[in-house]
């Protein structure tokens, strides 16, 4: 096909079906984010005619009430101790486990398939649904959370290990083997040098998401700054909430920029 | 003296060694000659327990070597491999001690605590292949030809009676390739080790070996000193190779030599 001057160089799809194919999976394609989109009640007009509320909402912040700064630092820094401890025991969890998910250290591949269906399903709930059950459990506070998040980043940390061990160089382990090193010691010596710069960086990494997840923790009673946001609004006070947010914002922020700093050390 | 007698091996049913009978003696510099896919690495990882062979053994000064898989402790074989194989984040010393390590603790390794005794047989290690200096650096700060004496020293670290090297040179450049080989030479005669080094090179064969083993097939085609290598058993060990510069590293001979006809009709049948 050609325009004028313009000629439209595409390449022929390669598949059994030709542009046929092409046509009903677009159309497949298209099919389906309608549907998404009308179970989402996704509507233009809705969002148009929320603007003004949403901007009472945002007049209604300002400013930021300084003065909540007071009660706020004390669940800020809580949230901050909850995510560190939360981010420790993960690891502590993580690394017993780690060893039985990586393909090629793995006993069995049945013991592999379990471990990793094990750690898929502590990734797969959501830090607030544990911390809901775990305040349950335990009761309301702090360490509710910190459980919260050890169970579901050990999910993360585990997979995480496991596939740095998977792509060591194993030359050297050979050589571990033709010496007659037992396994503790090939571990120690073999393995955990290559993997240690990417398992920290995995580490930092998870607790910039867990100081992110702690401060919204709260909002079920498992401690931190998020029991404070979510009072502010029941109460209306909206400056307060703002000030929250802020802070908030200031802690992922910072979290983020030392962890990456850090990463960027190591490596 | 190491004897490994009728050694089998076949991968997925291919055969890859087909009974390999070969002995080295204390100090002798043995030279495994072929062409990639002969058997060479499987004879190797068979006599040192990398791979478990179908059938056979290995013996060693009158012992027969457990190759079971898995079997810790002090071995008499040690092993340099073609890419060295060092862990590149670890010392050049730690590296060292690997070779001495199948006999330390667990717990006291862990915390970085060697036996005195040890650290000295290491730091030996290296000072025979004069890295000494290098003991602090880092695995992966040496250049190649130094990660192989490293290599060496961590061979030697074990207090072998064999060294088996699967082409240590075969990543290095000529001149260096010349010093490695130079070096394990050295250990090999000043220590007494029997070393069985896998080359694919035949001039390194023939400057080094005291002896060379030709094998293809996985068979034994060819066992003699290096100047009773011919063009025409070159030829036989590598099928098809067409290379003028061979004669030139062999040693010139009379023309006929009817000792070698019979060998060379086995091993063409």
């Amino acid at each position: 096909m050609s325009f004028g001057t313009l000629q439209l160089v595409l390449r022929p799809p390669q598949g059994r079906f030709g542009w046929w194919g092409v046509g009903s999976i677009t159309l497949a394609a298209l099919v389906f984010l309608w549907w998404a989109a009308l179970g989402s009640q996704i509507n233009a007009s809705n969002l148009w005619n929320g603007i003004p509320y949403m901007v009472d909402f945002l007049v209604r912040m300002m400013p930021p009430n300084p003065e909540f700064l007071e009660r706020l630092w004390r669940p800020a820094l809580e949230s901050l101790q909850v995510a560190v401890w939360g981010t420790l025991l993960g690891v502590v969890i993580a690394l017993p486990v780690c060893f039985f998910a990586a393909r090629n250290l793995s006993p069995s591949p049945v013991v592999f398939h379990a471990t990793r269906q094990l750690l898929n399903c502590m990734r797969g709930i959501n830090e607030i649904i544990l911390a809901l059950i775990f305040v349950a459990a335990i009761g309301l506070g702090p360490f509710a959370g910190v459980l919260a998040l050890a169970i579901h980043g050990a999910g993360m940390l585990g997979k995480f290990f496991a596939e740095a061990m998977e792509d060591i160089d194993e030359g050297p382990l050979e050589a571990f083997r033709s010496a007659g090193v037992g396994p503790f010691k090939t571990f120690f010596f073999g393995v955990l040098p290559q993997v240690l710069p990417t398992w920290l960086g995995t580490i930092f990494y998870r607790l910039e998401t867990n100081v992110r997840q702690s401060t919204v923790l709260g909002m079920v009673g498992a401690g931190g700054i998020g029991f404070e946001l979510v009072s502010s609004m029941k109460l209306f006070k909206y400056q307060d909430t703002a000030t929250c947010i802020l802070v908030i914002l200031a802690m992922v922020l910072i979290a983020d920029l030392v962890s990456s700093r850090v990463r960027a050390l190591i490596r | 003296m190491i004897k490994i007698e009728g050694l089998k091996k076949s991968y997925a049913g291919r055969p890859v060694l087909q009974g390999i009978d070969l002995s080295v003696k204390a100090g002798e510099f043995l030279v495994v000659l072929g062409p990639s896919g002969a058997g060479k690495s499987t004879l190797l990882r068979c006599i040192n327990g990398l791979a478990l062979p179908d059938a056979g053994r290995t013996v060693i000064d009158g012992k027969v070597l457990d190759l079971k898989r898995g079997t810790r402790g002090k071995r008499p074989v040690a092993m340099i491999f073609q890419h060295h194989n060092l862990v590149k984040r670890l010392s050049v010393l730690k590296n060292v001690l690997v070779g001495r390590m199948a006999g330390l603790s667990s717990f006291l390794s862990m915390l970085q605590l060697f036996p005195r005794q040890d650290v000295a047989i290491a730091l030996d290690c290296l000072a025979r292949v004069e890295l000494a200096q290098k003991a602090n650096s880092r695995g992966d700060q040496l250049s190649g030809g130094e990660q192989q004496r490293v290599g060496i020293a961590r061979a030697l670290a074990q207090q072998p009676a064999v060294i088996l090297c699967d082409e240590p040179v075969a990543s290095l450049d000529p001149k260096t390739s010349r010093i490695v080989l130079g070096y394990l030479k050295a250990i090999c005669k000043e220590e007494g080790i029997a070393v069985i080094c896998n080359l694919h090179q035949v001039d390194y064969a023939v400057e080094f070996g005291e002896r060379i083993v030709g094998l293809s097939g996985g068979r034994v085609v060819f066992d003699d000193t290096p100047d009773n290598l011919t063009s025409e058993i070159v030829h036989q060990i590598y099928p098809g190779l067409e290379d003028p510069g061979i004669a030139r590293v062999l040693k010139p001979r009379p023309a006929s030599q009817p000792v070698l006809a019979p060998m060379i009709a086995t091993a063409t049948a």
